[in-house]
């Protein structure tokens, strides 16, 4: 496989793009003129310009499949477009050897008055496959769609899942790529189809050269053997550690941090404990698994009497785990008013791989109402070497048993 | 830079014929430039012709599909194509039967005069209006996948083609119902009919790239086609004399609707060298509009899609 000539090869691909609509159109039109006079476009970035894409360069051989990870407007689908050759480069150069399919756009030139039937051909033409060979494939592509009953119904009254199988079913079933371009969708229906629609990519992969863009990390974990990370236009890291890329891509987003509450408590200091060790606050992160606690300190207004409680929130702000704090007799803590500081044991940080942080609760057991509810506290990253699809990574020692 | 998406379509035709291709030897090769498509303009011509070539299946679908979905959604079907027309030369009638507006005599009915006139506007005007419809309705694809653009205009004239047919045959008996009898010219008025879609589309094809940039283009088509109607001999006859007469004679659409009107009412021809120079002056714009759409487009999806 490494011996083989690379399929994709980019070198120095840059793009600029603008910032200003009117602008954008203006420059359009000039390098229009540019184009019918045959001049190549300036290398240099004209007022309101950034460069979308900037000195891109990778290669990638059969088998691989190459991920591109980075924030909205890192650069992804613009490479990605470039590489389907919708746009033209600024500067630099793109070769693609083989046949090109993209999962992209599913169900492209489908109409709703329009029978399945009919929309499969024109999808297909729009793919750019004959009719003979639809006509040859067609049972396979109904009998993947599921839609065996529904086929010769006008595609408006499908439900929106049927819609987008079909659509996937007509790409999957009749494309047959040295390259491959996916973008997010790779995926749709319900989760039976869904889970069809993996398997049928990973078949198609198997014999391409593939880019795949996804903000999914589960996705990425298990499809990718490489990744670029991109951070505005730029390759930061090309590599196919797929546990640092994706650590990397993680950094890029930044935790809100947000309080609340009456104001009738505050939390002054929050310090976040792995193995017994402080977490560095510049670059946070844990290592699956290990043993957890935080240690804060918290001022309550005289006069109150609250309970304190410690979560863990993932990079959406959804929470993955909840502390109760307790005293040694199995009661909670209650504190007055003034200045406590306390070490809340987390237990194994078992998180799957990604972002999270710390919020911590402080409830009036007068009122009830909200003291305090500080947000994003100690933002800290768990590493591993892959991801999953679940909240929580247990690994456990495992008994087989006597058959 | 469209090297690759010819490369393409040519692989799949082989593959799916089944002839072998192996996986080892990959013999299709994209490359991607910055380098002006103008640089080599063989290439470019020869890229152009081969996409044209290449892109009639396509077209032929997305024709196939349109006008299946327009009539099936629709009761009345293919008469929609002469509600407008026979409206319109009621009005015209009455018009000029109240007096209302004076109107020289025609060497036809004029009642033959208003509605082939008003039939064969409307296809003039429809031809303009196709290219841009066609790119705006494959807008949501056409940023997304890459395939033979040229597909897009190419099934806006099939569209045309097939309309052009099936008006052609309800004219020619509407003709000789109102008591106008043809004569072997009936032959050869689909070609001037024809002529008049290409005109019709040369000129939406030129102004289609600007049309995707300001939607104002899409708007400004039926006012002005409005104002076109009554500079051209299509309810009115071409004055005889005055700044008008002047106006009628060096407007293009004059010789087009003149001497279709003539050969499909078997009268003479009154302008057939400007028709000539018309035709000849609507392939060569329909060819610059090609080139033109093909160097665009991909300008125009980079500055469109987000």
């Amino acid at each position: 496989m490494s011996s083989e000539e690379p399929l994709i090869q980019v070198a120095g691909l840059s793009k600029k793009f603008c910032t200003d609509l009117r602008t954008s159109l203006k420059y359009g039109v000039r390098d229009l003129a540019a184009e019918m006079v045959g001049r190549e476009r300036g290398h240099e970035l004209r007022p309101k310009e950034f460069w979308a894409l900037n000195d891109v360069s990778f290669e990638l051989r059969r088998g691989e499949c190459l991920g591109l990870l980075g924030r909205n407007g890192a650069g992804k689908t613009t490479l990605l477009k470039m590489l389907n050759g919708l746009m033209k480069p600024d500067k630099g150069r793109i070769e693609l050897r083989g046949r090109v399919g993209a999962l992209i756009a599913l169900g492209a030139g489908f109409n709703p008055v329009l029978t399945g039937r009919e929309n499969i051909f024109v999808n297909a033409a729009v793919l750019g496959i004959p009719s003979s060979v639809v006509r040859q494939r067609l049972d396979e592509i109904i009998a993947f769609a599921e839609l065996e009953d529904f086929i010769d119904m006008p595609v408006q009254n499908y439900s929106s899942g049927m819609n987008v199988r079909l659509g996937f079913s007509v790409a999957a079933v009749l494309l047959e790529p040295d390259i491959l371009f996916l973008d997010e969708v790779l995926a749709v229906g319900d989760i039976g189809f869904a889970m069809k629609c993996l398997n049928r990519v990973r078949e198609m992969m198997a014999h391409s050269a593939v880019i795949f863009v996804s903000h999914s990390m589960p996705m990425v974990s298990s499809f990718c053997t490489r990744a670029l990370v991109m951070q505005r236009g730029r390759v930061m890291l090309d590599t196919d550690d797929m546990g640092l890329a994706m650590d990397l891509y993680m950094r890029d987003f930044p935790v809100e941090h947000r309080v609340t509450g009456t104001g009738g408590a505050e939390v002054l200091d929050v310090r976040l404990m792995a193995k017994g060790e402080p977490v560095s606050e510049t670059d946070a992160v844990v290592d699956q698994g290990s043993e957890g606690a935080v240690e804060l300190t918290v001022r309550i207004e005289h006069g109150e009497r609250a309970m304190v409680s410690v979560f863990i929130d993932d990079i959406a702000m959804s929470q993955v785990l909840a502390v109760v704090v307790k005293d040694g007799r199995g009661e909670p803590i209650e504190f007055g008013g003034g200045t406590h500081r306390l070490r809340v044991p987390l237990g194994k940080l078992e998180m799957n791989m990604g972002t999270y942080s710390i919020l911590v609760g402080v409830r009036s057991l007068n009122s009830q109402l909200s003291l305090c509810r500080a947000q994003g506290l100690r933002p800290f990253r768990v590493r591993s070497h892959n991801v999953t699809w679940s909240k929580i990574v247990r690994e456990q020692v495992s008994t087989v048993l006597p058959a | 830079m469209l090297r690759g998406r010819v490369a393409l379509h040519d692989a799949q035709v082989d593959r799916m014929q089944g002839s072998p291709i192996s996986t080892k030897a990959v013999s299709n090769v994209a490359i991607y430039t910055p380098d002006s498509a103008m640089g080599s303009p063989a290439k470019m011509f020869r890229g152009l012709f081969r996409d044209v070539s290449l892109s009639w299946h396509l077209a032929w679908r997305l024709a196939k599909r349109d006008i299946s979905a327009q009539y099936r959604q629709s009761f009345l079907g293919y008469l929609w194509a002469f509600i407008m027309p026979i409206a319109n030369t009621a009005v015209w009638i009455m018009l000029n039967r109240s007096g209302v507006v004076r109107i020289a005599d025609t060497a036809i009915p004029y009642p033959v005069y208003v509605f082939t006139g008003t039939m064969i506007w409307q296809m003039l005007v429809e031809a303009v209006q196709s290219p841009l419809q066609q790119v705006t309705m494959s807008r949501s694809f056409l940023t997304k996948l890459n395939f033979p653009r040229e597909a897009l205009i190419v099934a806006g004239l099939l569209k045309q083609a097939f309309s052009l047919i099936v008006k052609f045959l309800i004219l020619v008996p509407a003709i000789i119902l109102l008591g106008v009898t043809p004569d072997w010219h009936l032959l050869i008025a689909p070609l001037a009919l024809l002529v008049t879609v290409l005109t019709g589309s040369a000129v939406g094809l030129l102004i289609s790239p600007i049309g995707m940039l300001y939607n104002d283009v899409g708007r400004v088509i039926p006012l002005l086609a409005q104002f076109f109607m009554y500079i051209t001999p299509v309810v009115f006859a071409v004055p005889s004399s005055g700044l008008m007469a002047q106006v009628f004679r060096w407007n293009p659409a004059t010789p087009l609707v003149l001497t279709s009107r003539a050969w499909l009412t078997g009268t003479e021809t009154p302008a057939f060298v400007p028709f000539l120079v018309v035709a000849g002056l609507a392939f060569i714009l329909l060819f610059i509009g090609g080139l033109l759409y093909r160097l665009a487009l991909p300008i125009l999806i980079e500055r469109l899609s987000a």
